[in-house]
């Protein structure tokens, strides 16, 4: 970059105040209305999938190979003590909960149905799934309990209520025939529909002792400190744990979420590009401006001899500089707004809230702070701006200086 | 010694349906030193002819040769160097950079140069104390009247030491005061620096100022006359 060049377009454009002040406000908002934009995209999702993994999943779950295929209660494992250490050597996992869970079939007097019996450790069960929230009737369970939780539907279904005792059938490990009695102890309501007609949940040394397998587990369920650890978690303990466990993230259990979300993004990604859009004639339409009242100034230069493409280059770094100059203040307010908004979520009142909360989520809008909510966004302004800076360059090389002169 | 030889120029704009027949086969020299005044009415073919000797337009036929050089082998980005380095323009609206201070503006040719900070600081300096402006170098062309932005004009004209210096009706815009004032500033300084000047004017006062006239019609010579 020349020296005197870079000088003249740093004095032109303060020296021309309220044009700039024009031309770098629309960059400054564009940065500020994208990474927003961004912000609230990448903050919805998260939560979106942190109600996912919160409601069930878990971000990570190890399984026997065989179990996600089968679902068999064959295709078990025992949690030994070094497979937990290799697993809380990761100092990114939170949480390690262990689950059995089968299918059963449940019977209170002449009403039967089948339905998934989830032997779980009530106390971290609770961390992960907040289960305890969703117990409508009667108590959560503690961790000598030998009563059952049941899902409304299906304890209605049953026609059952707290106090009665519920006889279930199944199949244990290796062919053991599974059977047993249980008091009901409490009635979940979920905020989704779907899930109120098939949860049962028993503690899980009941679990095992009722399918014989003890000590052992369908799957380990670990939560982690930061969404973006998933992938590298599952890469870690597949190296380490080899073929004997199967490692599966949120996603690979849940695809239909993940396709919702993709879907989501697909229609985020259009909105984007209308803003971008819209930023970018933003940003044109002052550079427009600025040429059409420049073109005699510009005409002058030619005729005095300043060369064309000396003169485009000081265009050029004239809207460069611009760029850099909005581009960097809309960076300085869109960080403090972001981390404000990231900390403080803006609440969500009326019926809007209670749909939120009719789901299990918290009525509020969320924001995030991942890198490329600003990288990104500056990076794609700031290219918006590069882009735009050539219709300065093609007028001046097309212009005819007595036209200008006589403007 | 010829500054300026014109043969045969021709200038016909084809934009429109009917040809316009702006400059019809000229011929002119212009010595060294003079002080020409090329008058007519509107129309005439003044300004193409100014803007064809200094390069802003492109001849349709004959050719110019300033100096050793013909300008119409000039490639553009030569032409525009060329300019720079040899002729000095006054524009009627003054045309001066609106950004940049009186100093500035007569500095920035002599930045396009290539010379030294103390070097441009030394001639604006003294050019805008000769067209009597030295207490006015910092203000911007919005602070000073009309006849004060000719005047930085003339100094920006000069400041690239040319072999001649285009005015194009340099003052239709001024009052009778400012025009002469200006008219006396290039009047000196042709005769004391002997820098060619050669006008395209209306204006009476120019033409009575003038050594050389000469009167253009339908974008051809009619007259051509030297006051002695």
């Amino acid at each position: 970059m020349s020296n005197s060049e870079t000088k003249l377009a740093w004095r032109n454009i303060w020296r021309n105040k309220r044009r700039t002040l024009i031309t770098v406000a629309s960059i400054f908002f564009g940065v500020i209305l994208s990474t927003l934009m961004t912000s609230m995209q990448d903050g919805t999702y998260s939560k979106m999938i942190d109600n996912v993994v919160s409601f069930y999943s878990g971000y990570v779950q190890i399984h026997h190979p065989d179990y996600w295929e089968t679902k068999s209660i064959d295709d078990l494992f025992v949690p030994t003590d070094s497979l937990i250490d290799i697993v809380a050597d990761n100092k990114d996992i939170d949480l390690i909960i262990p689950r059995m869970e089968s299918f059963s079939l449940m019977s209170y007097g002449n009403s039967t149905k089948g339905a998934m019996l989830i032997g779980v450790d009530p106390a971290k069960e609770n961390e992960l799934t907040r289960l305890s929230h969703w117990v409508s009737k009667g108590k959560y369970l503690n961790k000598d309990d030998d009563g059952i939780l049941m899902a409304v539907n299906l304890a209605k279904a049953l026609n059952v209520d707290l106090g009665d005792t519920l006889a279930l059938i199944s199949q244990g490990h290796h062919g053991y025939s599974a059977a047993g009695l249980f008091p009901v102890v409490g009635i979940l309501e979920f905020p989704f529909p779907a899930m109120n007609n098939f949860g049962t949940y028993i503690t899980i040394d009941k679990a095992r002792e009722f399918f014989s397998a003890p000590g052992m587990v369908t799957s380990l369920v670990l939560t982690v400190d930061d969404y973006d650890d998933v992938y590298p978690i599952k890469h870690e303990l597949e190296t380490s744990l080899g073929d004997q466990y199967s490692v599966m993230t949120w996603d690979e259990m849940d695809p239909v979420t993940k396709q919702m979300i993709e879907g989501d993004k697909g229609q985020g990604i259009i909105m984007k590009g209308i803003l971008y859009i819209l930023i970018g004639f933003g940003v044109f339409s002052t550079v427009i401006m600025m040429i059409a009242e420049r073109r005699k100034e510009l005409g002058v230069m030619i005729a005095v001899g300043m060369n064309k493409l000396k003169l485009a280059k000081v265009l050029f770094y004239e809207t460069m500089l611009i760029g850099i100059v909005g581009v960097v203040s809309g960076f300085a307010v869109s960080v403090p707004l972001i981390w404000f908004l990231v900390k403080s979520p803006i609440p969500l009142t009326g019926e809007v809230a209670d749909v939120y909360e009719q789901f299990g989520m918290e009525p509020a809008i969320y924001f995030g702070n991942d890198t490329m909510v600003f990288g990104g966004q500056i990076l794609i302004v700031f290219a918006i701006t590069l882009l735009v800076s050539i219709y300065p360059l093609s007028k001046i090389l097309r212009l005819q200086v007595t036209k200008a002169l006589r403007s | 010694m010829n500054v300026i030889e014109v043969k045969k120029l021709t200038k016909t704009y084809n934009d429109s349906e009917v040809k316009v027949h702006a400059v019809q086969g000229i011929d002119l020299e212009i010595q060294e030193g003079e002080f020409t005044a090329i008058v007519g009415p509107s129309g005439c073919g003044k300004t193409t002819f100014l803007n064809m000797l200094g390069g802003l337009d492109q001849p349709t036929e004959g050719n110019i040769r300033i100096g050793d050089t013909m300008v119409h082998d000039l490639k553009p980005s030569e032409l525009i160097d060329f300019r720079l380095h040899n002729i000095g323009f006054v524009f009627q609206a003054y045309n001066l950079i609106p950004v940049l201070t009186a100093k500035e503006n007569v500095e920035f040719i002599m930045q396009l140069q290539g010379k030294s900070k103390e070097e441009r600081d030394k001639r604006a300096i003294s050019l805008l104390t000769e067209v009597g402006l030295g207490d006015r170098v910092d203000a911007r062309p919005s602070r000073l009247s009309g006849g004060q932005q000719q005047r930085v004009a003339v100094a920006r004209a000069l400041a690239s030491k040319p072999k001649f210096v285009l005015a194009d009706e340099p003052t239709a815009n001024l009052d009778s005061t400012s025009t002469e004032t200006l008219l006396d500033i290039m009047e000196k300084l042709n005769r004391e620096e002997n820098i060619t000047f050669i006008f395209s004017t209306h204006d009476a006062r120019v033409v009575n100022k003038a050594r050389r006239v000469i009167q253009l019609e339908d974008g051809k010579i009619i007259k051509d006359e030297r006051k002695a």
